[in-house]
């Protein structure tokens, strides 16, 4: 049956002479180099294990010299980029583990699927290491909502993402969800998981020790998601469609099994190593088990558990079934492992073997169907430099006027407009799906600046989000790409939190494309800086390229995923204006910057000019003083000022307290660019009456332009500018319209 | 008193209801695997929540069959304590020790919010530490509590007092607002709603405290009483 099947295959001959290898997305020169490390043309089974590995999904070949650039090392850093995830200290033998990734093009053609298994991979990453997982975020782009097919595209990646966080008993937290034409048939879908570990129990995904063998757990493998990580690395055309059996199909149930023994197993001590099969499955983990270690590995492809009759070595190697897990214990220690699993109901099997030859040999039916360096398959793919070239909409851009448009009066429809934009809108239809209070630790739930877990037995918490303004980016991928990074920053401060470090999923074009790859470079020099000056280093990540389609690429999006450190649960602070009478402070300049801000898109229709600037240096001193504020007991509430300016800042204090506001302001601005420009490193406070002064002077003292605005009262949002009436709106009737906007759209 | 958390495959509220034992009566608990054949230690037993078997063929279908609900069923005869929350209302339900079913949610989706309950029978051993009436803020997560009887069982459940607990704003389908109801003796409890979820102001609400100081006192009753004779 076997021998028929393969018989199929076409032969190493053929591969050459048809070219066959390119259908796999590797190219002539790396098949020539791939022949040259086997010193004989690739067999099917082979060309396929290289051709995942060589991947951009799996090797950043494209990325990888960028990536360089981002710093990883840090005081607290105990791992960084390059295991399942980055991990942090935060004190007392604890540690924070955590990691964001991408699954957009199974996303795009399966929403359901792709989404769910998306969150599936990153909590493997996750318990992989060792840790607990205690938390789940998102970030999540996709087309106008008035589209059918970006309903469909919404509705189910939401359910899939519930679907699988909710049965695995993990909360959703937090994320963001954005509409823009610019994702118009490209939605990103990226998943983040963070997780609690002690270091003493911190696992390396290493194949240790020559003749200890290799297992196999979780459900059979099937021919699902196979060459998932060769789809991810192009663009998405209308034959992808046909592509949808390179979508995995995801089993929550099995993967709370899986994590259960798994952490067991780890609990138990005798692993010397573990690792997910996520892209590229096993052909993935075992190599890269194998090259961490210096060592070899051997795969009985019989021994292999499978869901349906007659699969070939191809299949099993590329096959991306989901929940799986392998790892290496001492040869004395394999029945208690057994043990483990067989309580758990969790298949596992032994299907290798250390070697210290350094080649992965695969083995089945009594024949060697595969033999490679492992160096070759994990350090060898080719780096690629691509060309850069700055786009001409940048250098047009620049003489754009943002305040050429007519002065917008009524500023009370504006803010309706504003709030009612489903990018800004309350995203309580969306995270009412998930449960976001299991394992009872969410202090702050999903819609404030950022979630808030608990750490249980200390007084610590930690503070996490997901940010990134593409339009921001499109216009000025460097100034973008500090602005997400500080923006994160802020949310994570303004919850009480010192940030620590970040996961950062960089969402691009094709990097094929000079002009997308201008963006990649841009971006990823913009967030080093600010990484640098903010000190929070780069631990881990993931690459998305080739979002784009027939109608052009998406903006650039590099998703910052930030874990902060609450010391004390008492710093917790939320957006929400607390009590009436409390006084309300801006922190910031607030400058003429409507380039790229939701104002410019929702009234104007338009995205461009040049984006907000940001002083990194500004940043870091009002991060500072608000932190310490906070922490000093100061502060009732603290919002980040980002989309819709000052005006949304105040109107979502205000209905997050179902209180109102009495602002007043003095300006040189025109009243509708003090309202809704997007100027950067602004926060809002509000204090109680008696600690407002003492707040001010602080503030000040850190040398952060501060100014009280107004107070907390009544059961409306009235500004002044300049001392005459600006708006005036029931934060009620603001309430409607930032609540309803989404749920109207998806009736 | 000594509490049993069960867990079974799938089971993913059991720490947490295993923590609010631990945190607000620091009464000894014990995890009680899906496989076990002897409860006689145990003077309650909580259901958990959870996704049971994945929720695979109907919510809590498979897991009646575990060989513990054996022993459910025969601490609950015993007149036992016998707490289901969520996903362990669904189980008892299916189990046949709480009449009725659970649907899905009116709206098709899974639903994770606070609700405001009333509690209508405080003379209940998880309810006396109420007032009547009174009205308390608990958590809900869940795509299939909308409860569902006959007219003929709902009629007995009014007349014996089995509603504990009723949605004042429904928000899943439930006949009347049912939101928590117990069998005819009184001594098994299921409700959609979670109480371990609601014993910390920090996390949103300290209302579901008094559910666990409700069967501490219940117990201390009954224990005194049989000392006394």
């Amino acid at each position: 049956m076997t021998q028929q099947l393969s018989a199929k295959e076409p032969t190493a001959e053929q591969i050459a002479e048809q070219q066959i290898y390119k259908q796999m997305g590797v190219s002539d020169s790396e098949y020539e180099l791939i022949c040259g490390f086997l010193g004989r043309k690739p067999n099917y089974t082979e060309i396929g294990v290289f051709s995942v590995m060589w991947s951009e999904h799996c090797a950043y070949k494209n990325s990888k010299p960028l990536l360089r650039r981002f710093p990883v090392t840090g005081e607290r850093v105990l791992m960084g980029p390059g295991e399942g995830a980055g991990i942090v200290d935060i004190g007392d033998n604890q540690a924070v583990v955590f990691k964001i990734e991408s699954h957009n093009h199974p996303s795009a053609v399966e929403p359901y699927q792709g989404a769910a298994t998306g969150v599936g991979g990153i909590i493997r990453d996750i318990f992989s290491m060792g840790a607990r997982p205690v938390a789940i975020l998102n970030s999540l782009r996709f087309g106008k909502l008035e589209s059918e097919r970006v309903k469909y595209l919404f509705e189910h990646v939401v359910s899939g993402i519930a679907g699988y966080g909710n049965c695995i008993g993990i909360p959703t937290v937090g994320g963001e969800v954005v509409f823009d034409d610019s994702y118009d048939g490209n939605p990103l879908v990226n998943a983040m998981c963070v997780g609690l570990i002690d270091h003493d129990k911190i696992q390396r995904g290493v194949a240790k020790g020559v003749g200890n063998p290799v297992f196999y757990v979780g459900p059979p493998t099937g021919r699902d998601g196979i060459h998932g990580a060769t789809f991810a690395s192009e663009e998405l055309t209308e034959e992808s469609e046909a592509k949808r059996t390179a979508v995995q199909v995801g089993d929550p149930f099995m993967e709370k099994l899986v994590m259960e023994s798994c952490l067991e197993l780890i609990d138990s001590g005798i692993v010397l190593g573990i690792q997910d099969m996520g892209a590229a499955g096993l052909t993935c983990s075992s190599a890269e088990m194998a090259s961490k270690a210096g060592n070899g590995l051997e795969l009985y492809l019989d021994q292999v558990p499978q869901r349906e009759e007659g699969m070939t070595p191809y299949e099993m190697m590329l096959s991306e079934s989901q929940e799986r897990m392998l790892f290496v214990v001492e040869p004395q220690h394999e029945a208690q492992a057994k043990e483990i699993f067989d309580r758990w109901g969790v298949i596992c099997a032994k299907v290798g073997k250390v070697t210290d030859d350094g080649r992965l040999k695969l083995f089945h039916l009594g024949e060697i169907v595969g033999d490679m360096p492992v160096t070759a398959l994990v350090d060898e793919c080719p780096i690629y430099n691509k060309p850069s070239e700055v786009p001409a909409y940048y250098n047009d851009q620049a003489n754009v006027d943002t305040l050429r448009y007519e002065e917008m009066t009524d500023l009370g429809g504006a803010l309706d407009k504003v709030l009612g934009s489903p990018s800004l809108a309350s995203k309580a239809w969306v995270y009412e799906q998930y449960d976001y209070m299991v394992r009872t630790s969410t202090a702050v739930r999903p819609g404030s600046d950022a979630g808030v877990v608990t750490i249980r037995g200390t007084r610590k918490a930690l503070a996490m989000t997901t940010d990134c303004n593409g339009r921001f980016v499109y216009l000025d991928p460097e100034v973008g790409g500090r602005i997400a990074v500080s923006e994160a920053a802020r949310n994570i401060v303004c919850s009480g939190g010192e940030p620590l470090a970040i996961t950062d999923n960089l969402n691009f074009g094709s990097p094929e494309k000079p002009d997308i790859f201008w963006q990649m470079e841009k971006t990823v020099n913009g967030m080093a800086e600010a990484c640098r000056v903010l000190d929070t280093p780069v631990i881990g990540g993931n690459v998305s390229l080739y979002n784009e389609n027939a109608k052009g690429a998406i903006y650039p999006t590099p998703v910052v995923g930030m874990v902060g450190l609450v010391h004390d649960v008492d710093h917790i602070t939320t957006q929400g204006f607390k009590q009436e009478g409390d006084v309300i402070l801006l922190l910031g300049e607030t400058k003429a910057e409507l380039g790229g801000s939701e104002f410019q898109a929702v009234v104007h229709g338009v995205t461009e000019g040049r984006p907000p600037e940001l002083d990194l240096e500004t940043e870091k001193k009002l991060l500072g003083a608000v932190l310490t504020a906070i922490q000093k007991g100061l502060v009732s509430s603290a919002h980040d000022l980002s989309e819709g300016g000052l005006a949304a800042a105040l109107a979502e204090s205000c209905i997050s307290g179902s209180l109102g506001a009495k602002v007043a302001i003095e300006t040189q601005l025109r009243p509708d660019v003090a309202l809704f420009s997007e100027s950067q490193s602004r926060i809002l406070l509000s204090a109680s009456a008696d600690k407002a002064e003492e707040l001010e002077q602080f503030i000040a003292s850190q040398g952060v332009p501060v100014s009280v605005i107004g107070q907390v009262a009544g059961k409306s949002l009235e500004i002044e500018i300049n001392r005459a009436s600006a708006l005036n709106k029931p934060v009620e009737g603001l309430k409607q319209v930032w609540e309803e906007a989404i749920p109207c759209l998806m009736k | 008193m000594k509490f049993a958390v069960l867990v079974f495959p799938g089971s993913n509220c059991d720490i947490d209801c295993y923590k609010a034992v631990e945190d607000v009566l620091g009464e000894p608990v014990d995890y009680v695997w899906h496989t076990a054949t002897d409860l006689s230690a145990y003077d309650c037993i909580l259901v958990p929540g959870g996704f049971s078997y994945g929720d695979y063929l109907r919510c809590g279908a498979i897991s009646r069959f575990a060989p513990v609900m054996a022993e459910v069923a025969k601490a609950a005869e015993e007149g036992k304590f016998v707490l289901g929350i969520c996903n362990g209302f669904q189980i008892l339900t299916e189990a046949g020790l709480l009449p009725g079913t659970l649907r899905r949610n009116m709206a098709l989706k899974f639903r994770c919010h606070d609700t405001v309950l009333r509690v209508e029978n405080n003379n209940t051993p998880f309810t006396n530490d109420y007032a009547p009436g009174e009205e308390i803020t608990i958590p809900i997560a869940h795509g299939e509590g909308n409860y569902y009887c006959d007219e003929e069982t709902l009629e007995r459940l009014k007349e014996n007092g089995q509603i504990v607990f009723s949605y004042v704003s429904n928000p899943n389908g439930s006949v009347i607002d049912i939101a928590g109801i117990s069998n005819e003796r009184g001594n098994v409890v299921g409700m959609m709603p979670h109480p371990e979820r609601a014993v910390d102001k920090l996390l949103g609400s300290e209302d579901g405290k008094r559910m666990f100081t409700s069967i501490l006192k219940a117990w201390r009753d009954r224990h005194d009483t049989a000392t006394v004779r």
